[in-house]
């Protein structure tokens, strides 16, 4: 038959193809062991790491959770510029303040640093933002001495 | 025992058979349902920068810093400011400085001859990022979602897509020595916040949008504004759009 002499013709290929096999299966094994199962989920990465990156802390509550208790700060400061201005802008990040108040208790912001950093007359800023050598226009005062934070305009 | 080629095509075939029932079998069952409300195939992030309204405070860079834990003396995002002379007389390279990456703000400029502006830079979020082709090991990719994605358990340092990146917006995290970039604050824009560096800027130069919402105000923006991407001519597919960009920004 056919089949028979051509088997008899490749008897030292067996040994050889069989360890080929085996050798894949092995691949094949450890292959399978070592890709987490959902890899290639999405593409080429293991979608565990969404999770990962997911799982890392807040710092900064926001503006709606801020808003919940302090409407009346809120309040104030929407009737002036500083509108669209967010708390923790100034304030800080205070998302342990959110959880648990009384533990985590905000210290005030130092005006006489906090109002520079926006407000210093700088060439490069927009033409149209508010702007003041500090300098020269509060002669050392702080500058909520006369303005109050929230709603600067006098 | 003889076996013939009739024989071989009907095993054959009942085998083929039985596989492609087992793999749709798993197709059909082995997806598992998403754990809660936010669902990926929904979103499709980016994040809109208008020059015009940046003061160069660092508002953002602090808040970033603060958000991420990021290292000290590295940024996941920075402002740059830039002063273009008037070029009548000589062409000059114009000047951009980013002091510690304007973490403490910038100190006041005096009126030039010529114009001067601030920019934010960050991550921009290619779709088609040249950072995530070039990674060996499948550590970065883009999200289903589209943002650009780290995974610190993959990635082996190499360092290849810090090479990669045009924008210059990845660093090797000195402790994990694991390659370290923005996540568009992954952590909090699946849970309904914006991120850290858009709600704490004073004057709204920056919005986080998704490109997917139709109810999102980028479609208008997109619409009726002049914008821009860094180094268009990359074709990274960058979805960091700029408002009022000046040509010499690179």
């Amino acid at each position: 038959m056919v089949v028979r002499r051509l088997f008899r013709d490749s008897a030292h290929l067996v040994r050889p193809a069989l360890v080929l096999v085996a050798c894949m299966a092995l691949f094949l094994v450890v292959r399978s062991a070592i890709i987490p199962k959902a890899f290639g989920q999405y593409g080429h990465y293991r979608p565990g790491a969404l999770d990962l990156v997911r799982q890392h802390p807040i710092a900064f509550a926001g503006q709606d959770t801020c808003v919940m208790c302090h409407d009346d700060q809120a309040t104030v400061r929407a009737a002036g510029k500083h509108a669209h201005v967010a708390c923790e802008a100034c304030h800080g990040p205070l998302a342990q303040h959110a959880d648990d108040p009384a533990a985590h208790v905000p210290k005030l912001p130092d005006v006489a640093d906090l109002c520079r950093r926006c407000h210093e007359k700088d060439a490069a800023k927009p033409r149209n933002f508010p702007q003041v050598a500090t300098a020269e226009h509060s002669s050392g005062m702080a500058c909520n001495t006369c303005h109050q934070p929230h709603n600067p305009h006098l | 025992m003889d076996i013939s080629r009739r024989d071989i095509f009907t095993v054959g075939g009942k085998l083929l058979i039985l596989a492609s029932v087992g793999a749709t079998l798993k197709q059909i069952t082995g997806a598992e349902p998403p754990s809660d409300a936010y669902r990926l195939a929904d979103h499709w992030w980016g994040m809109i920068i208008d020059i015009d309204k940046c003061i160069g405070c660092g508002n953002c860079v602090r808040a970033c810093s603060k958000e991420n834990n990021v290292p000290e003396g590295f940024f996941r995002t920075w402002v740059e400011r830039y002063q273009i002379e008037d070029q009548i007389k000589e062409v000059k390279q114009p000047r951009v400085e980013s002091p510690n990456g304007a973490i403490d703000g910038f100190p006041p400029l005096a009126p030039i001859d010529g114009k001067s502006f601030y920019v934010p830079k960050l991550c921009n979020h290619c779709a088609d990022s040249p950072c995530v082709q070039v990674c060996p090991v499948g550590a970065t990719f883009v999200s289903p979602d589209g943002v650009v994605l780290v995974d610190q358990t993959y990635c082996l340092g190499c360092r290849y897509c810090v090479q990669a990146c045009p924008y210059g917006c990845r660093y090797l995290h000195p402790e994990t020595q694991t390659v370290d970039k923005c996540t568009l604050c992954y952590h909090r824009i699946t849970k309904g916040l914006t991120t850290a560096c858009c709600e704490n800027c004073p004057t709204g130069a920056r919005l986080l949008v998704d490109f997917k919402n139709p109810k999102d105000p980028v479609h208008e923006i997109l619409r009726t504004n002049k914008v821009q991407v860094l180094k268009p001519y990359m074709a990274t597919g960058a979805k960091v759009y700029y408002e009022n960009l000046d040509g010499a920004v690179r």
